[in-house]
């Protein structure tokens, strides 16, 4: 349909159709130049505009501003048009007030003065104006200037229904501003109550602000709870036609179901047993109704319906005291996550999470885990992907711990680089809680690094080490793991350090070996040496210090190393310092000075190496 | 809550921004420009969700416009789906068929009916006929006042 202006701003639709025609960046922020001069011209002219002008200069200059042009005047004439007692200016002036003052315009007073007047206006289009623009500027003076009146307004039996929902939302955005504007005490009971108002608009509306006031108070507004479940019930069996205007694509009211559900979460199960029994049946209904054939092939009919069904889920796991239900929605979700559609598989792979730490459904979550990898293999989307990561996290247990670390594994392989590192510290994490045998543990890290080193933080690698020191039975696997590692053509950094360590505290453990010598150890370590940074070069400093002990063997050739000048000459000055240090203590060649114990003890943390 | 709605086009362009939630203007720029790049660079049979900073994004194309919303982390994605259909219906009965032309000539309406939706970043209003009636008594105030300069702006002033 072309767009055409009934109310006759001729001159915006030409103003908009220019810049539209502009050709270049700078033929667009021409035009919008000499408009601007054009309306500061009219605006500090003589003759005094009457409302549709300023109206219409207004407009034109909001929709400058909205192009992404700052706008440095106007303000007043806005202002202006909130006092005309035409209501398309008073609009204008609002919107272009609501987009362009910020809360410490000195403006404001004025501002204020004029939502005053239309807040008592006998017109409820002028009083929800009003509204709506103290709801989307929201600032402290606001709230404190109408904080006391809004309530009162809500409650009123004499506020008709429209007003009413602005009012609920317009309370609920000062109340963010500033929760004290609603004291405890008169204003609860009657808050609450607009859970049973006839009119479900306005019940939707309160829901919001009721929901927002038991997070900061919940006993306080206990009252709602009896409430919130009989109207939820109501809902839940109510027949489409029952609802009329409040029935989304035949779901009756899933706005207002799905407000209730969540305002339900602010609470443990009701103690009440009645009450506690209508919610059951309440969440029966609804997971039932997921099985029965939908009313509509329509996306919307299933979104708002799943929506629902969602919420309910979240509500069962909150409560996480009805295994029947937990089991059901647990089922259900499973059902979702081989759905066709991308967005329910997402969903169901995040509410899994959630039913996965809870003991009731652990072991159900469980039986989804082939579904899972294969998600995690097969889905286009990263966002899918990672969702299925995160559930396969919450999933792991002593049971299934080394398939899943596997999983991950092979998985981190092609991952993106925005999800390594927080796949490093998982897979890191759950190693570590599950490994029942230490020779595992050591090779996944050691994988890690390998797989995805960059994003293996300083952490990780301290961890595996403080682990192979304090267990002895994984000692001299740790020391033959990182020698073959370090044997691969590329050595991540990483892998350099921990074995530079490892090897320092355990290479007598593969000495023995002919292929694992002191010198072949020795060299291999060096052979690397210079292609890493300073702070690596000092571990292995470190390292060499401890093989003269270590394999006094091949003292001289370490003694070598630490001479040359690219070490006691060197610019940085850490190194120059060990080489100097390590070189006089091999000197001296007393064994006492040497001794391990002495070496690794003044230094245990892997950081001071 | 909603955090704010985007509506650019498959170019880029901006051609509405609600915000609930106040931030200086340099801020918005800036977060604007970064999702708008995000979402331009998503294929079409991706999901209609994405976690981006802390927040939670739901997006939908219609035709040539992308209708995108930032909501908190404990909001239901799937009913906010349901508000960018609701206000598309919307859009729709009151332009008649409506296109991106309508949205950019009478940018200011399609503020009018957002602000009847959604109030503070929450759902008002779910009822379409509702909304319409609200929509329908504004306009008819308008056409009681008598536009002064319509006569001057057509050159018979």
């Amino acid at each position: 349909m072309p767009a055409v202006r009934g109310d006759g701003m001729r001159g915006l639709a030409v103003f908009i159709s220019d810049i539209r025609n502009c050709k270049s960046k700078e033929a667009e922020i021409k035009r919008i130049n000499k408009e601007l001069a054009n309306i500061r011209s009219k605006f500090r002219g003589d003759r005094t505009l009457d409302g549709y002008q300023k109206k219409k200069y207004v407009c034109k200059l909001l929709f400058i501003f909205l192009l992404g042009h700052d706008i440095d005047f106007g303000h007043m004439e806005a202002v202006n048009l909130l006092s005309s007692n035409k209501y398309s200016e008073k609009q204008i002036g609002y919107l272009f007030i609501s987009v362009l003052i910020s809360a410490n315009n000195e403006l404001m007073k004025l501002i204020i003065q004029s939502i005053k007047n239309d807040l008592s206006s006998r017109n409820p289009i002028h009083v929800n104006l009003a509204l709506q623009c103290i709801a989307n500027i929201g600032s402290r003076e606001m709230a404190e200037t109408f904080g006391s009146e809004i309530p009162k307004l809500l409650v009123s039996g004499e506020t008709i229904d429209v007003v009413k929902q602005s009012a609920a939302l317009c309370l609920l955005r000062l109340f963010r501003t500033l929760p004290d504007i609603i004291p405890s005490g008169e204003w609860t009971s009657r808050i609450v109550h607009l859970l049973n108002d006839q009119h479900l608009g306005v019940v939707t509306a309160a829901v919001n602000l009721i929901d927002a006031l038991v997070k900061k108070n919940s006993d306080e507004y206990k009252g709602c709870i009896s409430l919130a479940v009989s109207r939820l019930s109501r809902i839940v069996t109510a027949s489409y036609t029952d609802l009329q205007d409040y029935t989304y694509y035949f779901v009756p009211a899933p706005w207002l179901s799905m407000k209730l559900l969540r305002l339900l979460q602010n609470y443990p199960p009701p103690e009440d047993p009645g009450v506690r029994g209508r919610l059951t049946e309440c969440l029966e209904t609804i997971l039932n109704k997921a099985q029965e054939p939908p009313k509509s092939k329509k996306v919307q009919h299933s979104n708002a319906k799943n929506a629902v069904l969602f919420e309910a889920i979240s509500l069962i796991i909150h409560m996480d005291s009805e295994p029947n239900l937990l089991v059901r929605g647990c089922n259900q979700l499973g059902q979702f996550l081989q759905h066709r559609e991308t967005n329910l598989r997402y969903l169901a792979l995040e509410s899994m999470c959630l039913l996965a730490t809870s003991e009731f459904s652990h072991e159900a979550v469980k039986k989804h885990q082939e579904t899972v990898v294969t998600a995690l293999k097969t889905e286009r989307d990263v966002s899918v992907r990672q969702r299925a990561v995160d559930l396969l996290y919450a999933m792991c247990d002593k049971t299934n711990a080394e398939e899943i670390v596997g999983e991950m594994l092979n998985y981190l392989e092609t991952a993106d680089y925005s999800i390594r590192e927080e796949m490093v510290m998982k897979v890191a994490i759950l190693a570590e809680k599950y490994a029942s045998d230490y020779t595992w543990y050591v090779d996944v890290i050691l994988n890690l690094i390998r797989i995805a080193g960059d994003y293996v933080s300083d952490e990780v690698w301290y961890r595996v080490i403080q682990i192979v020191i304090n267990r002895e039975d994984v000692q001299g696997y740790a020391a033959k793991t990182v020698f073959e590692a370090l044997q691969a053509p590329a050595c991540h950094e990483n892998m350099v350090k921990v074995a530079a360590y490892i090897l320092g505290e355990f290479g007598n453990l593969i000495a023995g070996d002919q292929r694992s010598s002191p010198f072949v150890q020795f060299n291999l370590l060096h052979s690397k040496y210079h292609l890493c940074a300073a702070q690596t070069r000092a571990l292995l400093l470190t390292t060499y210090v401890k093989f003269i002990n270590l394999f006094p063997e091949i003292r001289a050739d370490i003694q070598n190393i630490l001479k040359s000048d690219s070490n006691i000459r060197s610019s940085e000055v850490e190194l120059q310092q060990r080489s100097m240090e390590y070189l006089q203590l091999s000197q001296i060649a007393s064994t006492d000075v040497l001794d391990p114990a002495a070496v690794s003890g003044a230094a245990l943390h892997p950081a001071r190496q | 809550m909603l955090q704010f709605m985007l509506l650019f086009s498959r170019q880029g362009k901006l051609r509405l921004q609600k915000w609930y939630v106040a931030h200086p203007d340099k801020q918005k720029k800036k977060i604007t420009r970064e999702l708008i790049t995000t979402i331009l660079a998503r294929k079409p049979k991706m999901c209609s969700f994405l976690e981006w900073k802390d927040l939670k994004i739901v997006y939908k194309r219609y035709a040539s416009l992308y209708f995108c919303c930032a909501i908190d982390q404990d909001d239901n994605e799937l009913l906010t789906l349901e508000i960018i259909h609701r206000y598309v219906e919307l859009l729709d009965k009151y332009f008649g068929s409506v296109c991106e032309l309508d949205i950019i000539f009478n940018f200011e309406k399609a503020y009018f009916i957002l602000d009847e939706l959604l109030l503070g970043g929450e759902i008002q209003e779910t009822s379409k006929k509702n909304v319409l009636k609200a929509i329908a008594a504004q306009d008819l105030l308008q056409e009681e006042e008598t536009p002064q300069g319509f006569f001057e702006d057509h050159g018979l002033g």
